[in-house]
């Protein structure tokens, strides 16, 4: 009697790496795919202002509490953490260039964007996940939506356009709590905090923040609705899309962040070629 | 008679010497009555339908001229096999039933009809053509040709029941929100409910109340197929002839074609003009086809093969040792 499986020999350690490593590269094909499509959708055709606007509330609008928190105790951390070192050599009144050019350049939009994939990345993934899971994806295309265009292109708008806003919003409050505990706090006089933070924290800083946030929104949208509509059966399937999505998209904002910083570092100095000083 | 003229060959009559006691009046006589016997033959294929397929199929309903067919088809899920080589189709106005034990690939078969899942082998065929020749775009297109009722309805779960009806409506034409609005109050009539839940989200209705919606979506755009996946299953016995007595209004109503996927015997026994049984591959030898029943659901119901009739009347037998055992 034929049975419904097929059998499988044990694999030596070798046949283990190179499934591993092929599990890999189809997950990237996969992504990859997933990604074009959704970009040919998107150049297709927009979505209606009745798909798009709530997705933009849910993802944006309700976001800016938990950023504003983020950006705020980012900015009081960094103070608290680097006082003591820079009261050692003196240098106190430096605060102002340390906490706003670490927080614009590199704390601000990966921690920023490594709050909202924890929050809205992992909700887009249980969301759409339990769609699939309850056949509402197979509805739609039933129905004669293309899944793609009316679940994945308005939050990939949303994520692309907003991080970056989002990001800007934690930047701020993180500058201006760094400031207000730094100055009530720790004692730092108010003149040299600012005079410091804006001798040496330039536009290119927050426009390099700016950038990285773009790329780090755009992969937020694509991991996540990636997971959820390739998740498994049942609340567990669910339950691991949601994981997967936000471990994902947390290793993808670092890999991200270093080959960025790796590009536009040195392209400062290719733009403007006069050299600045460091203290 | 008909058979014997066919079975000479009209050169034979030919070749049978002057001599011989037919003379060459009768032998022209007897050519002419078996070429008058080849002609009213084809005549009633015709009339019949029975069109000869490439592969000798002449089985009625595996015509290329239905709505849906399944030739040579297979589905696997990573190691896992589903279907092995079904070939059906589903005549115009006809319900076809689809049974079998849980697991044995009849709603992986329904969604492949509807191209909502590709064969791993074997071709879909909507009205002639096949599936695989059409566009994502063209597909989607062909698609609104079907309705389909989900087993859990699979009502969109932020929407309200009234969008949710709507939404092929306002997805597919270009009609005013006072027409749509027309258009949702009737469905929603036809199967019973009145305008009041027409605000109410999928969490706050009872599994026959989603039933109904999900069939009121399902008519919205006037289908020519609709496809039920279990339609009862989850619902009380008046909640399930309720179901089916819908099914029933349906296809007079509006003149459908049916699939209806169930392992509910009294809804095969109320709705269905063929069933179709299919049967686990686990259970099966290779050789063995998957298709184990097709005709009449009286046929079913007398079926001497032991797989059917365990089926339908409902015992576990030995099924249940085997379990035990295991």
């Amino acid at each position: 009697m034929a049975t419904g499986t097929i059998s499988q020999r044990r694999l030596s350690p070798f046949h283990a790496i190179g499934a591993v490593v092929l599990t890999a590269v189809q997950s990237v094909g996969d992504l990859s795919v997933f990604a074009l499509q959704m970009l040919g959708c998107m150049l297709g055709s927009l979505p209606r202002r009745s798909v798009l606007l709530p997705n933009m509330y849910r993802i944006g609008v309700l976001s800016i509490p938990v950023v504003v928190i983020t950006g705020g105790f980012i900015g009081m951390v960094l103070a608290v953490q680097t006082y003591d070192q820079f009261r050692q050599m003196g240098i106190e009144t430096r605060l102002g260039a340390v906490i706003n050019a670490s927080l614009v350049k590199e704390l601000g939009p990966v921690l920023a964007a490594t709050m909202l994939a924890g929050r809205v990345g992992s909700s887009m993934a249980a969301e759409l996940g339990t769609m699939r899971v309850t056949e509402q994806i197979d509805a739609l295309r039933a129905l004669g939506a293309n899944p793609i265009q009316y679940l994945v292109v308005p939050r990939f708008l949303s994520c692309f356009l907003l991080i970056p806003l989002l990001t800007v919003v934690a930047d701020s409050f993180g500058i201006i709590c760094g400031w207000l505990f730094s100055w009530q706090i720790l004692g730092i006089n108010s003149f040299h905090y600012w005079f410091h933070a804006l001798n040496y924290v330039m536009a290119y800083d927050v426009l390099t923040g700016f950038f990285k946030s773009v790329f780090f929104g755009a992969a937020i949208a694509v991991i996540a609705c990636h997971r959820g509509f390739h998740c498994g059966a049942g609340a567990e399937g669910v339950g691991k899309a949601a994981t997967e999505s936000f471990v994902l998209s947390f290793v993808v904002i670092l890999v991200i962040d270093f080959f960025l910083g790796m590009i536009l570092n040195p392209l400062y100095f290719i733009l403007w070629p006069s050299p600045i000083s460091l203290v | 008679m008909t058979i014997l003229l066919l079975s000479i060959p009209s050169t034979h009559a030919a070749s049978l010497p002057q001599s011989s006691v037919l003379d060459s009046g009768k032998i022209q006589h007897a050519k002419g009555q078996i070429e008058r016997a080849k002609s009213v033959l084809e005549e009633y294929k015709q009339q019949r339908g029975e069109k000869q397929a490439p592969n000798g199929d002449t089985n009625p309903h595996h015509s290329k001229e239905a709505l849906v067919q399944l030739c040579g088809v297979s589905r696997s899920f990573h190691a896992q096999h589903v279907l092995r080589d079904i070939s059906l189709s589903v005549g115009t106005g006809e319900t076809l039933a689809l049974i079998g034990e849980s697991g044995c690939g009849k709603s992986v078969t329904l969604k492949l009809m509807m191209a909502l899942l590709e064969p791993t082998r074997g071709e879909v065929c909507w009205s002639g053509r096949s599936v695989r020749e059409l566009s994502e775009k063209d597909r989607s297109k062909e698609r609104l040709r079907f309705g389909y009722l989900f087993q859990g309805a699979a009502l969109f779960d932020s929407m309200s029941v009234f969008e949710n009806v709507a939404f092929a409506l306002r997805q597919n034409t270009k009609k005013k929100e006072g027409e749509i609005r027309q258009i949702v109050n009737e469905r929603l009539k036809e199967v019973g409910l009145t305008d009041a839940v027409c605000h109410r989200k999928p969490a706050e209705l009872s599994g026959g109340m989603k039933k109904r919606v999900g069939l009121a979506r399902a008519l919205v755009l006037k289908p020519e197929v609709i496809f039920y996946d279990e339609p009862t299953t989850g619902l009380d016995p008046i909640m399930s002839d309720v179901i089916n007595e819908l099914i029933l209004e349906t296809r007079s109503r509006q003149r459908v074609t049916s699939v209806v996927v169930t392992h509910d015997m009294r809804t095969v026994k109320k709705v269905a003009d063929r069933v179709i049984m299919l049967y686990p591959l686990s259970r099966l030898s290779s050789a063995e086809p998957q298709i184990v029943f097709e005709g009449t659901s009286d046929e079913a119901f007398s079926s001497s093969d032991p797989r059917v009739s365990q089926f339908v009347s409902g015992q576990a037998g030995e099924r249940m040792r085997e379990l035990t055992a295991n």
